[in-house]
């Protein structure tokens, strides 16, 4: 392919199109590009061509300029702050209670602003298709700019030539002239460099000192950490990667682990809580105190892994073999084979079993005339007693609530049980219906004959167990790591460089840094004590200065 | 034990007097024009008394977490006053590199205005709830907020840049955006005041306000300007509310917490008015004069660097080290969650800063202004989110 070329007209070197400093002798080549001579240069990746800045002509380069400009990096960026805000505004819905309909919600508890927010995709922001392509371009933006600013960066840096043009000298922001300069000066200067860790580059006499030039790299290995951390965010979608399920075990329970082709069980043998109470240590009894309800302690679940070594014949029965046994506690999940069990939810006193009396309605020592207990993991359906009575057992709500009347159970899980009994005294074919409830008695026709009245229960906690496998995991911490070591690499390091030219004259220095020019000057002073050579000075400033007194 | 608390208490009167001292003595370094050598010392001497407030705000931190037995960074009296502490280090380790004593001057009322305002909250030692109970917890709220109080150097150089380089002749955009800052720090005063004033005279009024179905009741520590929707009052003797708050305010404490904000902001105005009265004058303008020998490129250049600074260690604390938490804790790293969100704001926010930067044209009196905004998503994430927005679900 044909490229267009400058020739440097002081040492000949050949430049790509684009260039505006000689990459061999440094020379100014903006008398082509036209730029003011006596602004200082810009050394934005030492003036070699950069793509995006050089070629636009096929939709490639377009492309390829649209993701590299900063410019449009900023936008993206602001975007995804702009729209993370706007997530916020009211809460996502993932934080609504879960048994309400999520549009009405939004509009009976937010209004109007609430429904249009909804209608809007808002409430699932963070997981809409805009969202995630908005963070995407991000992710686009910094691959192509890093290999678009990155690769010339390295050339440049790799082939620095000492020896520089005074028309790159004269065009720093730090500059220093001086007549003298000789042998025992130089030596000075070497020491005072080395003693200030600089390198020491020499062609002809012609020096130049560098120092923390690796933090150049700095924003290349943070994209790179950027780059691998989005990746590792796709990898969640790959079936293999990612487990996430939950589930309930109650005490003395040992129950299938979900998500793990039935391979694993759990046993719950003991779920603990423990509240903060009234011995608690000195300092805490004013905070309690003014808490309204109990402060949490304690969560933990005794628990014990099993791996099911069956054949997995269909109607086998599983083979459990105990792997693990430890406890669960907040902060501290249980780890088996890949899989993490956190401590996640809790039931505390769920029903187990309830015991019940039947009595004649009318009788006042409700003297029994049948007892029976109903296990509520598997209810027994009929009860018969040697004195003729039987009873049925219609309908079970195991959370039990009243939806206009009509009994309802908002889960599977015994927290509120309520039955229908059917009620069949000897020889009797026609049934009394009865209800009961924990406090409730309900006679539905009002002329019961029977009544059914609790006389016990027991209860148990159950535990909410959250399942994890998440490979993605090491990915992520890896970017994450990378990301640190650069962004650490980057802003607590500088590039500094000093060119030193002896002239016929004497000796012209010029300094560059590519940040904290304050510091940098301070270091150039020190470098110089001990020899004639005149103060630094600070173009940018004495040119400021001049401006404002003409 | 019980002593224990009181004793770190005092440390932490003492640190707040110290700093009253050394801002007084950083004050007499800026006024001071004699010799170069005087200077020096008084600078010393200013630097020195705020180091000893330092180690003594350091030892009201250490005797409180052994008396708690968890570090104190748990409720929000104690994050903030740990904020204020870390800002005065970001401030040492700046000075050291900068040696700037305006920057002093500058920072350490800032300072004393969080201490002062982290005390109005509830100030016992309270017990951990167990998704609290992990080391993650501590070094979490450290980096963040020593990142943060970093990252507010920035914002407190670029309010000194502000203040020295915008013309104050003519009335402009800036000038107005200039008072705004500082009479925000007004409200803060005025909250820190009207809220310690009443608690000292013992005010409270019960309100009881339908939420939700229930009947709810509700204890302003101050006076109520605004009361909760249908609320009725219950002590009769107090003053009664001028306005009901609107019905779509949500939350149990809100109109409370409106309230609050209203007297805070009125109070504040009153206070700066009384000030802009005194100085007749915008209270930037008058600062001003005082600033000319400060070196404005010097000043942009803390301001960014303090961002270069902050912006890897609050990246390691804000997000990296909650990620590795909240996966201990609620076994996912991310949940978008409004405190995590407006971390990521803020970083997003100080990657647009630096990226800007690249560019000559985003130096001096702009990047200032991105500092004062940065500083003002950070004072919302602090205080708005945790006051208003995560109200509104529980955590955990
Ligand atoms: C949230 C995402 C991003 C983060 C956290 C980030 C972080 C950084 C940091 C810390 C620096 C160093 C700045 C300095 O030295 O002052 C940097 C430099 C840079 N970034 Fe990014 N960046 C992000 C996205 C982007 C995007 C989308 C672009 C696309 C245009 C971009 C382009 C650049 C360029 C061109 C540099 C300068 C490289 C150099 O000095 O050689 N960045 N970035």
């Amino acid at each position: 392919m044909f490229m267009k070329t400058i020739t440097c007209n002081a040492c000949g070197h050949i430049n790509k199109e684009g260039t505006m400093i000689c990459g061999s002798c440094g020379k100014p080549l903006d008398s082509i590009s036209g730029e003011d001579k006596n602004t200082l240069l810009n050394m934005r990746y030492d003036g070699t061509a950069v793509r995006s800045k050089t070629r636009n002509r096929s939709i490639i380069d377009k492309i390829w300029n649209f993701f590299s400009s900063i410019k449009i990096g900023v936008t993206l960026i602001v975007l995804a702050l702009i729209s993370s805000a706007v997530g916020t505004i009211l809460p996502q819905e993932m934080y609504i209670p879960q048994n309400v309909d999520a549009f009405t919600h939004y509009r009976d508890e937010y209004g109007l602003f609430g429904q249009i927010y909804y209608q809007l995709g808002f409430h699932n922001l963070y997981s809409s298709w805009w969202y995630m392509i908005l963070i995407a371009l991000i992710g686009i933006s910094i691959f192509i700019v890093s290999i678009d600013r990155g690769v010339p960066l390295y050339k440049a840096l790799t082939n620095q030539n000492p020896k520089r043009h005074t028309g790159f000298l004269k065009r720093q922001k730090l500059y220093s002239e001086s007549e003298t300069y000789d042998e025992d000066e130089k030596e000075q200067l070497l020491f005072n460099l080395k003693k200030h860790r600089y390198n020491i580059f020499e062609k002809d006499g012609h020096l130049l000192a560098e120092k923390g030039r690796f933090a150049r790299w700095g924003p290349y290995v943070n994209h790179l950490g950027l780059i691998i951390f989005l990746l590792g965010t796709l990898f969640r979608f790959v079936p293999f990667m990612y487990v996430d399920d939950f589930v309930w075990v109650r005490e003395g329970e040992t129950v299938v682990i979900p998500s793990t082709s039935q391979e694993y069980y759990v046993e719950n043998k003991k779920f603990i809580i423990e509240n903060y109470g009234e011995d608690e240590a000195e300092v805490f009894a004013e905070a309690i105190q003014n808490q309204e309800g109990p402060i949490a302690k304690h969560f933990e679940t005794q628990a014990v892994i099993y791996k099911d070594q069956s054949t997995n014949i269909v109607g086998e029965e599983p083979d459990l073999n105990q792997i693990k046994e430890g406890s669960i506690i907040v902060n501290k999940p249980l780890k088996f084979d890949g899989f993490s069990l956190y401590q996640s939810s809790y039931q505390t006193n769920e029903f187990k079993s309830m015991s019940f009396k039947l009595h004649e309605t009318s009788d006042e020592n409700e003297d029994a005339i049948a007892e029976f207990k109903i296990d509520l993991d598997n209810p027994e359906n009929n009860f018969t007693f040697d004195n003729g009575y039987r009873i049925e057992l219609d309908q079970f709500y195991p959370d039990y609530y009243l939806d206009e009347g009509q009994p309802k159970s908002q889960s599977n899980y015994p927290r509120n049980p309520g039955f229908v009994f059917f009620v069949y005294p000897p020889n009797e074919e026609e049934p009394e219906v009865s209800f009961a409830a924990i406090g409730k008695n309900i006679d539905p026709t009002n002329d019961n004959d029977y009544k059914i009245g609790l006389t016990d229960f027991e209860v148990r906690n159950a535990s909410g167990l959250s399942l994890k496998k998440d490979y993605t995991l090491p990915i992520l911490g890896l970017g994450a790591f990378i990301f640190m070591i650069g962004v650490i690499q980057g802003m607590y390091w500088q590039h500094r460089r000093i060119w030193f030219h002896p002239t016929s004259k004497g000796i012209i220095v010029a300094g560059h840094t590519n940040k904290n020019w304050f510091g940098f000057k301070n270091e150039v002073d020190k470098i110089f004590t001990g020899t004639s050579l005149q103060a630094i000075k600070d173009l940018e400033e004495d040119s400021k200065e001049d401006r404002s007194q003409s | 034990m019980g002593d224990l608390v009181s004793l770190s208490s005092t440390f932490l009167y003492v640190a707040f007097f110290i700093y009253l001292i050394a801002t007084v003595l950083f004050a007499a370094t800026i006024r001071d024009k004699k010799s170069k050598k005087n200077n020096d010392f008084a600078s010393k001497l200013a630097v020195g008394t705020t180091i000893v407030g330092f180690v003594s705000q350091l030892l009201y931190f250490i005797t409180r977490w052994i008396a708690a037995g968890h570090a104190p960074v748990s409720n929000l009296f104690e994050f903030v006053t740990f904020f204020g502490m870390m800002l005065v280090f970001a401030f040492l380790l700046l000075y050291f590199i900068y040696r700037v004593n305006l920057l002093g001057l500058f920072t350490l009322p800032i300072a004393l205005l969080l201490i002062a305002y982290a005390s109005v909250f509830p100030r016992e030692v309270t017990p951990l709830v167990p998704s609290l109970k992990s080391h993650w917890l501590y070094i979490h709220v450290t980096t963040v907020s020593l990142g943060e109080a970093i990252l507010a150097i920035s914002f407190i150089a670029g309010l000194i840049y502000l203040i020295r380089q915008v013309d104050q002749t003519t009335s402009s955009k800036s000038t107005k955006w200039l008072e705004i800052v500082i009479y925000t720090l007004f409200a803060t005063i005025g909250f820190v005041l009207v809220s310690s004033v009443y608690a000292g005279m013992g005010y409270s009024s019960t309100f009881e306000f339908p939420f939700k179905g229930d009947t709810r009741s509700v204890e302003y520590e101050i006076p109520p300007l605004i009361g909760p929707n249908e609320g009725v009052m219950l002590d009769q003797e107090r003053m009664s509310p001028l306005v009901e708050a609107p019905s779509f305010l949500q939350g149990v404490d809100a109109a409370k917490k409106l309230n609050t904000l209203i007297w805070s902001m009125l109070l504040g105005f009153v206070l700066y008015l009384i000030v802009r009265l005194i100085l007749r004058k915008r209270i930037a303008a008058s600062i001003q004069p005082f600033l000319k020998r400060a070196n404005p490129e010097l000043i942009d250049e803390i301001c960014y660097r303090a961002v270069a600074i902050g912006f890897p260690v609050f990246t390691l604390g804000g997000l990296i080290f909650a990620a590795i938490w909240a996966q201990e804790a609620w076994d996912r790293y991310w949940g978008w969650d409004p405190k995590e969100v407006w971390a990521l704001i803020t970083f997003f926010f100080y990657a647009v800063f630096l990226h800007l930067r690249l560019s000559r044209g985003w130096h001096g009196e702009k990047s200032a202004w991105l500092a004062v905004i940065g500083f003002a998503i950070i004072m919302f994430n602090l205080i708005v989110v945790n006051l208003v927005i995560a109200g509104l679900h529980s955590y955990a």
